[in-house]
């Protein structure tokens, strides 16, 4: 059946089996390459999209229960030359090794800092406790969140020299 | 420049999409966000079109090797049948655009690890052009040079010291110095060179470019092994913390993974992997599957697929079509497994034997034995692994996440009965690595179902199949024995190690070391049992010779430390499960064993850990990481357990580790200090201070980030992750049942020291702080609770069950 969506501003209608996931109609209907397939089960994070100002496991979602509400993936906060602030504060920490990860970090992150910008660091962690990186970037995620939200974090407060 | 560059690539891509050369990807659109996805950018994700036309169309006329192939009927083939340009030759891996803009091809792909930066910083620094003026392309089996896989911290040594890429680089600057001396009438000596331009010293009106020099010609030279690198006190773009060229588009969700790799005319595959270990196909029903819109079913032996248009059918198809099976092989008992490894048919090997041990042992002042266990762990790739190939009669290109492109190109060509040169495999990034997981197999699956439809296939295996049916980090056994003297000094140490194998990297002719390779009927490189030869050599590899003994083979002290009476002896056993290498495979393992044991010697005789390693220690490299990590954490000399500590609630402790990783490749020493709840027996690492030794530092922050990613990726290993089984089947197959620590967690505070050698060779970096990680912790959990456990992972039942025997 024809389904309208609306991805970062944009509507889309693609004709498609309401039960799909969302995951797989942004990414094989609609080409998005944010939100990406990590477990399909909804215990990983990386098929993050934020939907109506909420952070939502496309994978676990069906398309239908998406319709007409503003779906906003990893491309939606910014480009390469003008990236959202967060996504400008995790490349300047450089966090990431793959990057597999990023989408869910940046999006779980930003959908509860939206909702809770007087954070504290154990607030931001228990946001990202269904989040997981394999690389183990948290130290750098951890410092770019707080470079963006100002709060000081521990693992923010790591530090290296070289000699 | 780069603006330029893309718009080359842009420009090439249209052209040659026209003439049918490559693939037609989404219209690039990189401001709208949603729909189209962009091309991709600078140059490292170029589309399946030849390395001539590439360099054709970037003004140079630089072919190395021939074309073959007719370009006009599916030409995306053609180039494949030249394979790979000679590792010798200088055109093979520099060329120089009549822009000025440097090409470069590398065989040392970016897995996540930063090396794609760092070798564009490399040849950025010996070419002396800014590091935005260089191209790097790399693991196209068509384009790049042959230098097997990306893997064992062996891209940095490979490519940064005396060969490969770096002297390629090299002997191509003094061939460019050659050419402008003969131009510009002035000894080379006497010239310099900055951003593609040569000119005189204290003169700076005589000059030339590169692209005026080169006129549209090849080098056509062979590498020379005597040019002269770059000195590194004159680096200005290697040793700096360059960013990774590729997080903008990470960041914002451009970049394109494999996953992310669409074909016209693609389908979607999914794979019916066996129920049980050893189970086989007896029959299939198609009818089961027949109301699912599209669906065809793929049997081959025991390899089932299915194929549709849109990947939630192929799902749908997976999971409800009716496949009979027979039972499994059954597997030992998870609770016996060690002692069942010791019981097998193994294959021994004898590391170093100064055949005195037994008798230092019978005669020691003090004798210490401990037995230490490491499960079966698994790489577990965030994202399940996924693969895309198109197989057009004898024809095949494949995109793949392998580590190995020219492994996988022969492997694919004998799973489809190809000829290798007719099938080209072009590297696409897929989620993290640490090693073998499922990323060969799915390409396999990939190019198998390709095939059976005749039409380009995507596969994405689902959660399930990646983690029972990868190639899991190796279970291991460690025995250690010590005799010590009257003064508590080591005088004798025996180790001895019982590891499960089957299979691993495909190679260049084993598809069945992977699980669809085997289903297909491919059988695993083959095990025979023998036992164990004298040394011949000094080797290790494996790190199963401690830091401490003097590693003497062949008449010569070879190892790093002082003890003399020294006996390594392996066993490698016959696996149940598929094995392979997971970061810092064995090395980890061992070293686990390795620096625990040592804390347990200095704790028996009252000695500081770390000065009862220095006592016994004498290669300098080694003495430098950990003085350096020990300094870092302002460490108190004083044994353990720590004096004064409460035998309930939560008490903290200390506790250190190094390596030689490798034997001499990379070197690193660590402290972290933990916190033990012995209420509930979890453990939280709360402070970790690292020192890390990688040669000449080719980009700080890139070696910090592997230092930090490795120290906690060894710290989820230690404190969680075990692979688990029942009596025929895998049983850790999502993020429930296989425990991997989530970013919501208390993450320790690090500090790191990066010790700079710029007069050493470049060593491995990416294994260094994750092999240290598991001894560190089980000793920082001994110096606040003086409770030695030997087994990992170091979960709170296990904790808990080791207080509870502590009393």
């Amino acid at each position: 059946m024809a389904i309208t969506l609306k991805v970062n501003g944009q509507s889309h209608t693609v004709n498609v089996d309401p039960s799909t996931p969302l995951l797989y109609v942004l990414s094989d209907e609609l080409a998005v390459r944010g939100p990406k397939f990590g477990c399909g089960l909804g215990q990983c994070g990386a098929c993050t999209a934020i939907v109506n100002g909420a952070a939502i496991r496309t994978c676990v979602t069906p398309v239908s229960m998406a319709a007409g509400k503003e779906i906003t993936t990893l491309e939606g906060l910014g480009t390469p030359e003008k990236p959202h602030p967060l996504q400008q504060a995790f490349i300047d920490e450089q966090a990431a090794q793959c990057g597999f990860c990023v989408n869910g970090a940046i999006l779980t992150a930003k959908a509860y800092l939206d909702k809770n910008p007087r954070a504290n660091e154990k607030d931001i962690q228990q946001a990202l406790s269904g989040v997981l990186c394999r690389c183990f970037s948290h130290v750098r995620m951890y410092k770019a969140i707080a470079k963006y939200t100002g709060i000081t974090t521990s693992a923010a407060a790591s530090k290296g020299v070289a000699r | 420049m780069k603006n330029a560059m893309n718009r080359f690539t842009l420009e090439a891509r249209a052209a040659l999409q026209q003439a049918g050369l490559v693939h037609g990807l989404e219209k690039p659109d990189r401001e709208s966000g949603a729909g189209r996805g962009p091309a991709p950018q600078n140059g490292v994700s170029v589309p399946a079109f030849s390395r001539r036309d590439f360099l054709k169309s970037s003004g140079a006329l630089i072919v190395g090797f021939s074309i073959l192939g007719n370009r006009n009927a599916r030409a995306q083939f053609g180039p494949a049948a030249a394979g790979s340009p000679p590792a010798g030759q200088v055109d093979s891996w520099i060329a120089i655009g009549s822009d000025g803009r440097v090409i470069a091809y590398t065989g040392k792909e970016e897995l996540g690890q930063g090396i794609v930066t760092a070798q564009t910083q490399l040849v950025a620094e010996e070419l002396s052009v800014p590091f935005e003026h260089v191209t790097l392309i790399y693991c196209d089996t068509s384009m790049t040079p042959d230098q097997g896989v990306t893997s064992g911290s062996q891209s940095h040594p490979s490519n940064f010291n005396r060969a490969n890429l770096a002297q390629a680089g090299a002997t191509a600057r003094e061939a460019l110095f050659q050419m402008a001396s003969q131009k510009l009438g002035v000894p080379a000596d006497r010239l310099t060179a900055w951003d593609g331009v040569i000119s005189v010293k204290n003169d700076g009106a005589k000059k030339v470019t590169y692209a005026e020099l080169l006129g549209g010609k090849k080098f056509a030279m062979a590498v020379n092994p005597n040019a002269k690198r770059k000195p590194v006190k004159e680096w200005k773009v290697l040793g700096t913390s360059v960013k990774r060229q590729d997080f903008p588009e990470v960041m914002t969700g451009r970049f394109e993974y494999v996953h992310n790799v669409r074909l016209p005319g693609m389908l979607h595959g999914r794979v019916v992997r066996p129920p049980a270990v050893g189970a086989r196909v007896m029959s299939v029903d198609e009818s089961s599957v027949k109301d699912i819109p599209g669906v065809k079913v793929v049997v081959k032996k025991d390899f089932v697929g299915v194929v549709a248009e849109k990947q939630m059918y192929a799902a749908e198809a997976a999971a409800k079509l009716k496949v009979d099976w027979s039972a499994g092989t059954g597997l030992p008992k998870q609770s016996e497994i060690y002692d069942w490894l010791k019981k097998q048919p193994s294959r021994d090997a004898l590391m170093v034997d100064s055949k005195d041990t037994e008798q230092a042992l019978a005669s020691g002042a003090t004798v210490v034995k401990a037995t230490y266990r490491h499960p079966y762990q698994k790489h577990a790739g965030l994202g399940a692994s996924c693969a895309v190939a198109d197989v057009q009669g004898d024809k095949a290109v494949i995109y793949s996440p392998t580590q190995g492109v020219w492994h996988q190109r022969n492997c694919s060509a004998m799973i489809l009965g190809l000829k290798p040169e007719n099938v080209r495999v072009i590297f696409r990034r897929g989620s993290g690595c640490y090693g073998l997981n499922g990323a060969d197999a799915v390409t396999f699956d990939a190019a198998l179902l390709s095939q059976a439809v005749g039409k380009p296939v995507r596969v994405q295996l689902t959660r399930k199949d990646e983690m029972a049916w990868e190639n899991f980090g190796f279970a291991f056994v460690l025995e250690q024995r010590a005799a010590l003297d009257a003064r508590g000094n080591i005088v004798a140490w025996e180790h001895e190690s019982w590891s499960p194998n089957r299979g691993g990297r495909p190679g260049l002719g084993n598809p069945g070391n992977v699980v669809t390779g085997n289903l297909v009927g491919f059988e695993p490189q083959p095990f025979q049992p023998a036992p164990a030869a004298q040394p011949q050599r000094y080797n290790n590899n494996l790190n199963g010779i401690p830091s401490y003994v003097a590693g003497r083979v062949a008449a010569k002290d070879q190892g790093t430390g002082t003890v003399k009476s020294e006996k390594v002896l392996t066993h490698v056993v016959a696996s149940p499960f598929w094995t392979g290498p997971l970061r810092s495979p064995s090395r980890l393992q061992n070293t686990f064993a390795h620096e625990s044991f040592m804390d347990e010697l200095a704790a028996k005789v009252k000695a500081d850990p770390v000065e009862y390693r220095l006592r016994h220690l004498r290669d300098e490299r080694v003495i430098d990481v950990l003085k350096g990590a020990t300094k870092l954490a302002n460490w108190e000399a004083r044994p353990s357990p720590k004096p004064g500590n409460k035998r309930t609630g939560v008490v903290t402790g200390r506790g250190v580790a190094c390596v030689a990783y490798e034997g001499d490749n990379g070197y690193t020493g660590i402290v972290v200090e933990a916190d033990v709840n012995q209420d509930t027996g979890k453990v939280s690492v709360r402070r970790i201070w690292v020192a890390i030794d990688a040669g000449p530092i080719s980009n700080p922050d890139g070696l910090r980030n592997q230092a930090e990613g490795g120290a906690l990726q060894g710290m989820s290993r230690a404190l969680g992750e075990e692979v688990t089984w029942d009596n025929e089947k895998v049983t850790s197959i999502d993020w429930r049942t296989f425990h991997s620590l989530p970013l919501g967690f208390d993450i320790p505070k690090m500090e790191s020291v990066l010790i700079d050698r710029p007069d050493e060779e470049a060593t491995g970096a990416g294994e260094t702080a994750i092999t240290v990680m598991a001894a560190a912790i089980g000793n920082a959990i001994f110096d606040a609770t003086g409770v030695r456990i030997r087994e990992i992972p170091l979960n709170p039942e296990r904790v808990k069950a080791a207080l509870r025997a502590r009393g």
